[in-house]
């Protein structure tokens, strides 16, 4: 019953690892700042915390359990603000779509 | 093979992987091009760290590190915010990506831009709303 704690923590981790690899290949690969913002916070957030969670489960003591899951909560918490005040002043200042985008929702000037 | 092997195995396979993620979010911040693609890369930076932190604190017990992750996060995102506030502040956006030449004088343009942006910024935005 113990091994079954600790395949749960190996697995945990492994995805956890991929989804930050996953983000910062995302950072790497997509076209302008609006769309790497995808990738690095849902994703990066998503395997930060799939890791701070495996080791909740590892651990014995209650003071490091509360204290990983607080680091998750406050994380999910921070990340997705920090990025849309990011995206807000990015796109106020008028740092442009890539050529690839669809549309622009937030454009006032092509709006038929 | 018992579990603890394959933690051992999987703690190795996921530093690997996020020494990896670490690089590629280097590469971005160089590369830039632009201001915001290099907040953005050390903001991924500031998550792979959190999740570094947990994995060594899984692979060698020493869970106070946790700690200076909540904390980590907690600079990470006040960072983040003051560099938004620091974009919208520096106003127009540089196409091109080619801002080290501006770096020198960004003293200069914050002035300018303060003085536009409080003269401009809110009633424009205001009579945009109205018209649309």
């Amino acid at each position: 019953m113990a091994d079954l704690g600790t395949y749960v923590v190996s697995i945990l981790i492994i995805i956890g690892a991929f989804f930050a690899l996953v983000a910062s290949v995302g950072l790497i690969r997509l076209p302008d700042v609006y769309s790497r913002m995808h990738a690095a916070s849902k994703a990066g957030t998503l395997g930060s915390g799939l890791m701070l969670i495996a080791l909740a489960i590892y651990s014995d003591d209650l003071a490091t359990i509360t204290r990983a899951l607080i680091g998750v909560v406050f994380f999910l918490l921070t990340a997705p603000i920090a990025s849309h005040l990011l995206a807000k002043a990015a796109y106020a200042v008028g740092y442009r779509l890539s050529d690839l985008s669809v549309m622009d929702e937030m454009s006032k000037s092509d709006q038929n | 093979m018992s579990a603890q092997d394959v933690l051992d195995m999987s703690i190795n396979i996921a530093l690997v992987l996020l020494s990896l993620a670490f690089l590629l979010t280097i590469i971005r911040i160089v590369k830039g091009p632009t201001l915001p693609d290099r907040i953005l890369g050390l903001d991924m930076l500031v998550g792979a760290a959190i999740g570094y932190i947990a994995v060594i604190g899984v692979k060698t017990g020493y869970t106070l590190y946790v700690d200076i992750a909540i904390a980590l996060g907690l600079v990470g995102f006040l960072a983040t915010v003051a560099f938004a506030r620091f974009i919208l502040v520096r106003g127009q956006a540089d196409e091109g990506g080619m801002e080290d030449g501006h770096e020198l004088d960004a003293d200069a343009m914050i002035d300018h831009k303060i003085g536009e942006l409080g003269a401009n910024a809110t009633p424009a935005d205001n009579q945009e709303k109205q018209g649309s």
